[in-house]
């Protein structure tokens, strides 16, 4: 087979689409754990809340995988991997040949060693089965404790409570949202969520999960000493690069599947993309592994596009999140908690908490780097080009900015020109 | 394939693209009705940017990329690429209103839903024979639809 | 309305909004330079102010909405024949001012327009009309001075051949030219607009007297460089980069007075194509301070035949006045290759309204009398007659030529082509159809793209009526018109206006 990708999430659609930019012709084979076609992953959320049905989980038409001439085995797990004689083997025992490997495996929930976690009523939250089975729970249940107050348990909680199920966040750290945003932003979001009714409980986490004599959760020990009764827990603590494939293989593993600039692993003919890769992250100018929904879909074009022979450097990824809580969006991109004793960075913030809304602008060496926009997200795509292009910044771009105007006409002529207006011709 | 370019140089800022995008977008076709009723009551919304910088001017709406970044933030399959079009296309009703898109185009070409939780985003006016009506209506010649 | 002097509301416009209409957009806020519509915060929707409007109609233009009218302010004083509303506001304005009344445009004054009093014969059975779909027909023209006899030899080769050496000439396409309009008082836009239009139609234009950017001496084989009493841009890379060279006396708006450009219409392009500094003043005073007798004239005329190497025909431009053909006859005499004259309806970008409307005499009585005299004279070969100044359409073009000129010159019509409404605030720097501007969010509302093709069209339209008007005549070269006033007849003017016109009453 010439080009097999392993898992059938964004990263391998990506891939289908970049192979398909450069050659229409050979098959291309999609092998995946999961029983669905590539649906939307943050879309789980979205379904366990209710909002959607299940009929608007795919991600691309019906026909996709036909028209592109994609061969797909569903419901199948890769459990072997010869990068010597270009052989992977099935949990089932089929040995498939490949000329080129993508791995888009994706991440596996992490899941710290809580006593009490292992049985049921203890839940993930990363893909479809988890939140089917959980629809099915929530009918039944009135409590649910979620570990994790990072993006994935908020949207777990706020789904959960959608259902009208009494929910409590349990976040170790200081408050919820650290990494991606910042402490004015989080308390934002934060403050939505208790104006509706979730429950935040934070610098605190779950010492144990209780469960009665039958087996079943009725609660969970705090390591403040707290309980709190629950009758379902949902750890959604964050998800680990899913490289034991590539790794038992002998292809070199950091905190990801290391790539090079054209998503090459060490092993010939074999690529990685998506949450399972540790590539380039365009700020940091070093590998990252960045699990985010866009980083996988561009790497994974970028993978294909060289696993079909057109030479395509990777360039970079950009840390970036977009998310809503009871409609308060809040939006990140790049840096956003500089390292404080750093002369290089500085910060530019606007905080008006009755109207929710807030912006926070970071700035390394004159360059914008980073921003936070909460309530008012509007302009957000303009700051991103001044981060994503590394857009100078002089004194009236820099007020524009600050004034939450970012402005294409704040761009250098030049690359305005050859961006909106190609062959324009001066006299 | 043809797109939308807009030329800073001879955009005057009169925002007569943005009434002729909402027009074509809207239910009546009547500019009058568009403009006040239908932008009320439904919220259709200008696909078009003005910028205005000094005496400089320019109306930008997506570019319409070969590799656009809202398709690859896009959680949904609510933005794709047309493979025989080539247009940045999208579906309505796949749209959850994450604003993913919103956050990745580095163009400022997606807008809110003013009234729905969905996105806003030029279409090239594809249901109009005549074209892009920005284009048509624009008095200056600052916007071309043409192969480039 | 409070606080305000007492003439405020004696305003001129009065801005017509359709409630039904206006779906308060803003775009006539946008395309209003001097402030009359707005943006109410408290009313939340947009208003206007009455007494702002200048009638440039630039709004009106562009609403999507049609909902806007520009009337005449319909209040009127009980005036008379005598003290007419114009009077009396000149008055108020000047007693709040006790300044000099500033006019742009051509005059509007009701003065004989003869153009209006001539009509042009046709054929009718004797001699067959032509059909210029069908058959040939000739507008090219030729400008600059003509010998007074031809010689012909027989080259080698057995065939005729000219002997008699031609001095240098203008091939024209069509007998229409775009006239002087300096960069400064119109902008680099229509600058370059009127170069690619020229180009494009193989005729001339004028740079008027403010020089001519360096980035439009590729269009030079269709331009005209003119030298007037500021000698603005004048040097000998400029002399060299038209075509033909024009000494301009005179304009038909402001005979007698000089010019002056404010300097917040000077920018850095216009300083460095005047050769003047950025923000001063620009002022052509009102003689050539080396020309004070035909004598000196002669000297100059040479003088500019010398810095050309005798390439480019030179033309003088004079207003009309009353010793016109005596003057032509000098100018003739002089050498010049090509005689402009202006008339009084002549546009301007700015001029004493009291000089516009009261100085000088109409275009096609001097005209006539100058062709006249240099014909009595015997030396109307020498010299090309240009007819300027109020040529408002291809029947009024047709008309000079039967009276005798060889080309005209267009500038109103140039200008109303790209808008223009004829408002008159030239003067203010501020023209909302961006071409008496050089403000630069003003300035780019005339996108040399549509410029350049609107004046190409209206030429062209001329043209094909030219040709119509003259093909009806039976006649099929615009050479055989010219001066052909036998082609006239004049309806309701008096004896000594057909004497001068040289026409017959129409019925003889
Ligand atoms: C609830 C939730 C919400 C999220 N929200 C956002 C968001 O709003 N924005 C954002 O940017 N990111 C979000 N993310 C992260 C985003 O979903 C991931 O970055 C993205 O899905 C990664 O895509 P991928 O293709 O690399 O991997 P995955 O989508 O994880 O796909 C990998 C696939 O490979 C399969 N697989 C793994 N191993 C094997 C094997 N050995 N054999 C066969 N198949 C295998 C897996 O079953 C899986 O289907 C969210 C994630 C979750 C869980
Ligand atoms: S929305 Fe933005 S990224 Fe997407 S195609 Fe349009 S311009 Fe490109
Ligand atoms: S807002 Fe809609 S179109 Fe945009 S990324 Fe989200 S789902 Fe896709
Ligand atoms: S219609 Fe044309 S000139 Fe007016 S704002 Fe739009 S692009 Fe600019
Ligand atoms: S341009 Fe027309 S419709 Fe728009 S605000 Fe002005 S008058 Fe009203």
């Amino acid at each position: 087979m010439k080009y097999v990708i392993i898992g059938n999430g964004i990263a391998s659609i990506g891939a289908i689409e970049g192979i398909r930019q450069v050659d229409k012709e050979n098959p291309i084979m999609v092998i995946g754990a999961e029983n669905a076609p590539a649906y939307g992953r943050p879309l789980i959320s979205y379904l366990l809340a209710g909002k959607i049905k299940a009929d608007r989980m795919a991600l691309r038409p019906t026909k996709f995988y036909e028209l592109n001439n994609v061969e797909l085995k569903l419901g199948t797990t890769v459990a072997g991997l010869d990068t010597q004689k270009k052989i992977i083997t099935t949990e089932k025992g089929e040995e498939i040949e490949y000329e080129n490997l993508l791995l888009a495996t994706g991440g596996a929930p992490f899941t710290p060693p809580i006593p009490g976690a292992e049985g049921a009523g203890v839940y993930n939250f990363t893909n479809l089965a988890h939140a089917q089975e959980l629809i099915g729970t929530a009918k039944d249940i009135k409590r649910a404790v979620v570990i994790g107050g990072g993006l994935i348990g908020l949207k777990a909680a706020e789904a959960l409570f959608d259902r009208g199920v009494d929910v409590t966040i349990v976040e170790l750290s200081d408050r919820v949202l650290s990494l991606a945003f910042d402490e004015n932003a989080a308390s934002l979001a934060a403050g939505r969520l208790d104006e509706v009714g979730l429950k935040v409980r934070t610098g605190v986490s779950v010492k144990e999960i209780q469960r009665d004599a039958e087996g079943y959760v009725v609660g969970c020990h705090l390591t403040d000493g707290g309980f709190l009764q629950t009758e379902i827990v949902v750890i959604a603590i964050g998800v680990v690069p899913n490289y034991n494939l590539a790794k038992d293989a002998n292809v070199k593993v950091d905190r990801g599947i290391m790539v090079d600039d054209h998503m090459r692993t060490n092993a010939e003919g074999v690529y990685a993309a998506g949450d399972v890769a540790q590539a380039l992250d365009m700020l940091a100018g070093e590998n990252r592994v960045v699990p985010i929904w866009p980083n996988a879909y561009n790497q994974g074009f970028c993978a294909g596009k060289n696993m079909a022979g057109r030479d395509t450097g990777y360039s970079g990824g950009l840390a970036m999140n977009s998310i809503s809580f009871y409609g308060l969006p809040t939006i990140s991109v790049g840096t956003v908690n500089p390292p404080e004793d750093d002369k290089n960075f500085e910060v530019a913030m606007k905080l008006d908490e009755k109207k929710k809304s807030y912006r926070k602008l970071v700035f390394q060496n004159g360059n914008l780097v980073g921003y936070v926009l909460v309530g008012d997200i509007d302009q957000a795509g303009m700051f991103t080009s001044f981060v994503k292009f590394k857009l100078p910044i002089e004194a009236e771009t820099r007020a524009k900015l600050m004034a939450g105007e970012p402005d294409a006409l704040h761009w250098p002529d030049e690359f305005f020109n050859e961006t909106w207006n190609p062959e324009h011709t001066e006299e | 394939m043809k797109r939308v370019y807009p030329d800073k140089e001879f955009c005057i800022g009169c925002h007569l693209c943005e009434v002729a995008c909402i027009t074509a977008h809207s239910e009546s076709k009547d500019v009058v009705i568009a403009y006040t009723q239908e932008r009320r009551e439904k919220g259709i919304t200008s696909c078009k940017k003005v910028f205005e910088k000094g005496h400089t001017c320019v109306a930008v709406s997506c570019r319409h990329c070969d590799e656009p970044a809202c398709v690859a933030a896009c959680i949904s399959g609510g933005l794709h690429k047309d493979p025989k079009t080539g247009r940045t296309v999208y579906d309505r009703e796949k749209c959850v209103g994450c604003w993913s898109c919103l956050m990745a185009c580095p163009y400022g070409a997606i807008k809110r839903h003013p009234v729905e939780n969905k996105i806003i985003k030029c279409d090239l006016c594809q249901d109009r024979e005549e074209g892009p009506a920005c284009v048509a209506a624009c008095p200056n010649l600052a916007l071309k639809f043409e192969e480039r | 309305m409070l606080f305000q002097p007492i003439n405020k509301n004696y305003h001129e416009f009065h801005i017509d909004r359709d409630k039904d209409l206006c779906i308060n957009c803003e775009v006539c806020v946008r395309q209003c330079s001097y402030g009359s519509h707005y943006w109410d915060e408290v009313r939340g929707k947009v208003m206007h102010d009455n007494s702002k409007c200048v009638g440039c109609h630039r709004c009106e233009a562009l609403c999507p909405t049609a909902a806007l009218h520009i009337r005449k302010k319909p209040s009127e004083y009980r005036g008379g024949a005598s003290w007419r509303p114009v009077f009396m506001e000149n008055i108020y304005k000047q007693a709040d001012t006790g300044g000099v009344l500033l006019a742009g445009m051509g005059s509007p004054v009701d003065i004989p327009v003869y153009w209006d009093r001539m009509l042009l014969d046709a054929s009718q059975v004797t001699n067959p009309s032509i059909d210029p779909l069908r058959e040939p027909m000739e507008l090219k023209t030729f400008l600059g001075a003509k010998p007074s006899k031809l010689e012909i030899e027989t080259g080698k080769d057995g065939k005729p051949k000219l002997k008699t050496k031609l001095t240098p000439q203008l091939e024209l396409n069509y007998p229409i030219m775009f006239s002087a309009m300096s960069f400064g008082s119109i902008n680099f836009n229509l600058h370059r607009a009127m170069a690619r239009a020229a180009s494009e139609l193989g005729i001339y234009y004028n740079t008027g007297e403010g020089g001519l950017h360096k980035s439009l001496y590729k269009y030079g084989q269709n331009t005209i460089v003119q030298v007037a009493s500021g000698r603005f841009g004048v040097h000998k890379d400029y002399l060299q980069a038209g075509a033909g060279i024009e000494i301009k006396v005179g304009q038909g708006a402001k005979p007698g007075i000089g010019g002056h450009l404010p300097g917040e219409k000077i920018n850095d392009m216009v300083s460095e194509t005047r050769m003047v500094p950025i923000g001063s003043d620009a002022i052509s005073p009102a003689p050539h301070h080396d020309i004070y007798s035909i004598e000196d004239l002669l000297q100059l005329i040479f003088a500019l035949k010398e810095a050309s190497e005798y390439k480019a025909p030179v033309s003088v431009k004079i207003a009309a006045v009353h010793n016109v053909a005596a003057i032509a006859s000098g100018i003739v005499r002089a050498g010049a290759d090509i005689v402009t004259i202006d008339g009084m309806r002549g546009g301007t970008g700015a001029a004493p309204a009291m000089t516009r409307d009261n100085v000088g005499i109409p275009l096609e009585l001097a005209l006539a009398s100058v062709d006249q005299r240099l014909r009595d004279e015997g030396i109307r070969n020498q010299a090309s007659i240009v007819a300027a100044g109020g040529i408002r359409c291809s029947a009024d073009a047709i008309k000079a030529i039967a009276l005798g000129a060889d080309a005209v010159y267009i500038a109103t019509g140039a200008l109303i082509a790209v808008g223009c409404t004829l408002c008159g605030r030239c003067y203010t720097g501020k023209c909302p159809w961006g071409i008496a501007t050089n403000d630069p969010k003003l300035a780019k509302r005339q996108n040399p793209d549509i410029a350049a093709k609107k004046m190409t069209n209206l030429v062209r339209a001329w043209g094909h009526e030219i040709e119509e008007m003259l093909g009806g005549m039976g006649l099929n070269s615009i050479e055989s018109l010219r001066g052909n006033r036998d082609k006239l007849r004049a309806v309701g003017l008096s004896d000594t206006e057909m004497d001068i016109l040289g026409v017959k009453h129409a019925g003889r």
